[in-house]
């Protein structure tokens, strides 16, 4: 099979590239890339005019509930949510039932992604056993079966003692310990940001600096153990700021935002009590979210993901306290951050191409994509004037819990090629 | 729909009391006197009438009959399709057990006031009797009520609007009748 | 007519609202005073369903006497006969109950916002009687309503409410109600029991009753839940009094005019002294009286102003 992309405009740091050109697909791989290809017999001819061709999206962390949940999403439903947004590759969070915390569970994740064959799913391992934060899972034999990372996502390892352990852990191997901040001891029952929030409607608060903390703290192990540290989704200045100046010392800090924590804030959350807006960490304040979209530029922060987190519609429909944490986010993000940073000219398209591939791929020890022949054939295709509605019809994953629901943007992901098969199709994903 | 215009004078403030004055002898010789006797406005104008009434017997029996004002928001039958504003309070200082209450209201019309206003009296004891004093009296009842003692019988039309004003409250004693502006001077 | 369709918190509450609640609850507590027929058939026909989704028994009993003073039909749901607790969603609950085509809902809840979701599944009118933490406006009706019978007017007024603040959705409503209606409120309480941001009222705060004791026009004591000392927040109920409590000592420097309120039930001995309960500054059972005629006026205000049709 081989595709022509004709005179689309290529976008790619890694080589340099920010200017029209046509890109030949065959097989599995980037054949060739110039200012004007002849198709070879028999290619499809796709019409990139207008259009942007970036290295295939990655979003590092999701939660696609396969297996335990798959009332919410499973990773068939998860990857066509995934190609719908563009993306070729995304990180499954290990909190599934039974956690991911063997190698036999990360195999099964990989066999069945492949199985389904619309988008690479690199499945997280747990840092520890069913992420109970008392003694280390399997890391080493998930590993070996292709873990991509290690989490205990949904929520952080309270003991110091126990972090550091499982830091210490992980530094033998080549790869990064994602890290769900949070003092559970300070952020209890809160379920909305602390402070005006929490007084207005009349609901516990959980406060930034139950976040901070253990930013700090792991921060101070990474120093210590020599681990290469990822801090997911960020939402305070003053955690920003704690990343900003671990990077300025050197050491393997990074750090990735939310869409939600980039472009709502507290504020949003009305008396309607609408639950797609209650989050974990919680919506912030505007300020905090003017300084993530300030990081996100100035490179504190190095990727964007959206922590979809699908949850079934009674889960949902119902009193904010004891409706489910979290958005689904895979089909918003591309077309939040074209229309809120790229398309007015606030972020550049190579510093997208950065935040949204390049950097995640590198973060999860993932072989670079470029386009440039040789390299593996994943790359999405972007329409800037596509317009999209977020409505329930246009989200295709199992579940509707889009805190963007009623939006219109502008701009999104046309067509995505994995491993050189077109699994978005001018906006369809292919069945 | 057209705005309400002044149609005719009925009455003049001369003509009003001397009405109060005739219906004060009456209530008197039907009553016997002054004796176990009280005098009961419907809120908003039956109240200075009720006032005036009561002056009025006192003038001929020398003993003035207590006065009470009675609000009929909370019993009316159409609840739901306006709102009263309550801002007149039922205050009736005397025992109507066993009295001869006189009900004394502006305008009778339909009789659902005095309707709402039987029951709200109900509710506040047994009266002896309860008899019903009007200025005016337009026809057109909806209910088997009618009127003991009334000041001028004014027929009119669904259309029109029988206004009385009480120096007490507006400044004058009169009887207007008003009709509605068809639009055809110019209305809408 | 109100200018709000249901009532679920004060802070949608205009001064011109909370005046009519007021005014129209003057006239419903003329007839609670009668010696005679203590009813009206104001609201005869109209069915309000009172869902209690946490215990209650005092706010239940205020409303259901208000309903009946009303003539209005009452339904009872809540507590162990309602099917929430067997895991039907609430917008399953409402809307079983609002395909029985009913006027309004009477909702207490345990979570915040709750109201807010009844509305969405109903066309009937809402009154919030209690969600979580969050608000409880007919209580704050009731004790305006209170304070407004002492002093004749709410305007300029000082109130202290003194309490576990953080917990309470009584606060939450009376000290923007009262703010509203120009009274200047001072929340009184330790530290872990403050609100997370007493700027949101517009009010000032303090941790020394005693400070401001003196000063007061009227002082709100909040019930203190017992559950809520687990955690530490306070160390004990002799601490709690001793620091917080309305004793009779605090009580002989209040000013001559001022008055004690507390919504109930009380911890005599915490957070007030039984003497000073039942003292003659003490308004606290004209508080609970004060309910059913307020309540019946929201009642009446809400759904005599369904239609706002013009007078004949």
């Amino acid at each position: 099979m081989a595709f022509l992309i004709r005179g689309a405009h290529v976008v790619d740091p890694q080589v340099g590239l920010d200017k029209v050109q046509d890109v030949l697909i065959e097989g599995k791989v980037v054949a060739a890339v110039a200012d004007a290809l002849e198709a070879p017999e028999g290619a499809t001819i796709i019409d990139g005019a207008g259009k942007y061709l970036v290295p295939g999206l990655v979003d590092m962390h999701v939660h696609f509930r396969d297996p335990g949940f798959e009332h919410k999403e499973t990773i068939a439903t998860g990857s066509r949510a995934a190609a719908h947004g563009g993306f070729t590759d995304v990180a499954t969070m290990p909190n599934t039932d039974p956690v991911t915390d063997t190698g036999a569970e990360v195999r099964y994740q990989i066999d069945t992604a492949h199985r389904v064959g619309l988008v690479h799913v690199r499945p997280m391992g747990a840092l520890t056993r069913d992420e109970k934060g008392e003694s280390l899972a399997e890391i080493g034999d998930m590993v070996m079966e292709g873990a991509a990372a290690f989490s205990d996502d949904g929520h952080g390892v309270q003991s110091a003692g126990m972090m550091k352990t499982c830091m210490a852990y992980v530094s033998q191997f080549d790869r990064v310990v994602c890290a769900h901040c949070e003092v559970e001891s300070l952020s209890g029952k809160g379920v909305v940001n602390s402070g005006r929030t929490a007084t207005r409607l009349g609901m516990f608060g959980w406060p930034p600096f139950a976040e901070e903390l253990e930013i700090y703290r792991d921060i101070e192990l990474s120093r210590s153990t020599g681990c290469a540290l990822h801090i997911c989704h960020i939402s305070t200045a003053k955690g920003l700021e704690l990343v900003r100046s671990a990077k300025a010392e050197g050491l393997r800090v990074t750090c990735e935002v939310t869409p939600h924590h980039l472009f709502l804030c507290e504020d949003d959350i009305t008396d309607a009590y609408n639950t797609n807006l209650k989050m974990n960490p919680p919506l912030r304040t505007a300020e905090d979210a003017a300084a993530m979209r300030a990081g996100l530029l100035d490179g504190t922060i190095d990727c964007v993901v959206t922590d979809h987190a699908p949850h079934a519609a009674h889960e949902k429909d119902c009193e904010w306290e004891i409706a489910y944490f979290g958005c689904v986010g895979l089909e918003t993000s591309l077309p939040l951050m074209l229309a809120n940073m790229v398309l007015p000219g606030k972020m550049s398209w190579q510093r997208l191409v950065e935040v949204m591939a390049i950097n995640p791929r590198q973060l999860l020890r993932l072989k670079p994509v470029r386009v440039e022949a040789g390299s593996a054939a994943d790359l999405t295709l972007i329409d800037p004037r596509r317009v999209v509605h977020v409505t329930p019809d246009y989200l295709v994953g199992k579940s509707k819990n889009s805190a963007f629901l009623g939006l219109t943007l502008m701009g999104c992901a046309t067509d995505v090629f994995m491993d050189g098969r077109r699994t978005l199709v001018d906006g369809t994903v292919v069945s | 729909m057209g705005d309400f215009v002044p149609k005719a004078a009925i009455m003049d403030g001369d003509a009003m009391r001397r009405a109060m004055t005739r219906i004060a002898h009456e209530i008197c010789e039907r009553n016997e006197g002054a004796e176990n006797l009280g005098i009961v406005g419907i809120v908003s104008r039956g109240v200075p009438l009720a006032e005036i009434l009561s002056a009025e017997i006192a003038e001929i029996e020398g003993k003035r009959p207590p006065v009470g004002q009675l609000d009929v928001s909370f019993y009316r039958d159409d609840i739901g399709r306006h709102i009263m504003p309550v801002t007149h309070a039922t205050n009736v200082p005397f025992s109507i057990d066993g009295t001869n209450v006189v009900l004394v209201d502006d305008v009778l019309y339909t009789g659902r006031t005095v309707r709402s206003a039987l029951d709200a009296l109900m509710d506040l004891g047994r009266p002896r009797t309860v008899q019903l004093a009007v200025m005016i009296d337009r026809g057109h009842r909806e209910l088997p009520i009618r009127a003991d003692y009334v000041g001028k019988n004014v027929p009119s039309s669904h259309n029109e609007d029988v206004r009385v004003r009480i120096k007490a409250m507006d400044g004058e004693n009169s009887v207007t009748i008003w009709a509605k502006d068809d639009g055809k001077e110019g209305g809408r | 007519m109100l200018s709000v369709r249901h009532l679920i918190d004060t802070t949608s509450l205009t001064a011109d609202d909370i005046t009519q609640i007021l005014d129209t609850a003057q006239s419903f507590a003329e007839i609670n005073a009668r010696k005679g027929i203590k009813k009206v058939p104001a609201l005869r026909g109209r069915t309000i369903v009172n869902l209690f989704l946490e215990p209650s028994t005092r706010t239940r009993s205020s409303f259901e006497l208000a309903e009946k003073r009303l003539s209005a039909d009452a339904l009872n749901m809540g507590g162990s006969t309602s099917s929430v607790v067997k895991g039907e969603s609430l917008a399953d609950t409402i809307q079983t109950i609002d395909a029985m085509n009913v006027d309004m809902f009477v909702v207490r809840a345990r979570f915040a916002g709750t109201p807010q979701k009844v509305i969405e599944n109903t066309d009937a009118i809402v009154i919030n009687a209690g969600d979580g933490k969050h608000q409880h406006p007919t209580q704050a009706m009731l004790d305006l309503y209170t304070m407004r019978e002492h002093f004749g007017h709410l305007d300029g007024l000082k109130v202290a409410i003194v309490g576990d603040l953080a917990h309470s959705r009584v606060c939450g409503s009376l000290a923007p109600a009262l703010k509203t209606m120009g009274a200047e409120v001072t929340l009184v309480a330790p530290p872990t029991f403050q609100v997370g941001d007493p700027s949101w009222y517009g009010c000032s705060q303090t941790n020394h009753l005693d400070d401001v004791i003196e000063e007061m026009d009227v002082v709100y004591m909040l019930r203190v839940q017992l559950e809520r000392m687990e955690g530490a927040a306070i160390p004990s109920r002799r601490e709690y009094n001793r620091l917080y409590g309305l004793s009779l000592e605090r009580e002989s420097r209040m000013k001559p005019d001022a008055i004690i309120c507390h919504p109930g039930p009380m911890n005599r001995g915490m957070e007030i002294d039984a003497e000073v309960a039942d003292c003659a500054r003490s308004r606290i059972l004209d508080q609970v009286t004060a309910g059913v005629a307020t309540r019946m006026a929201e009642m009446y205000l809400l759904l005599g102003g369904e239609h706002n049709g013009i007078s004949n």
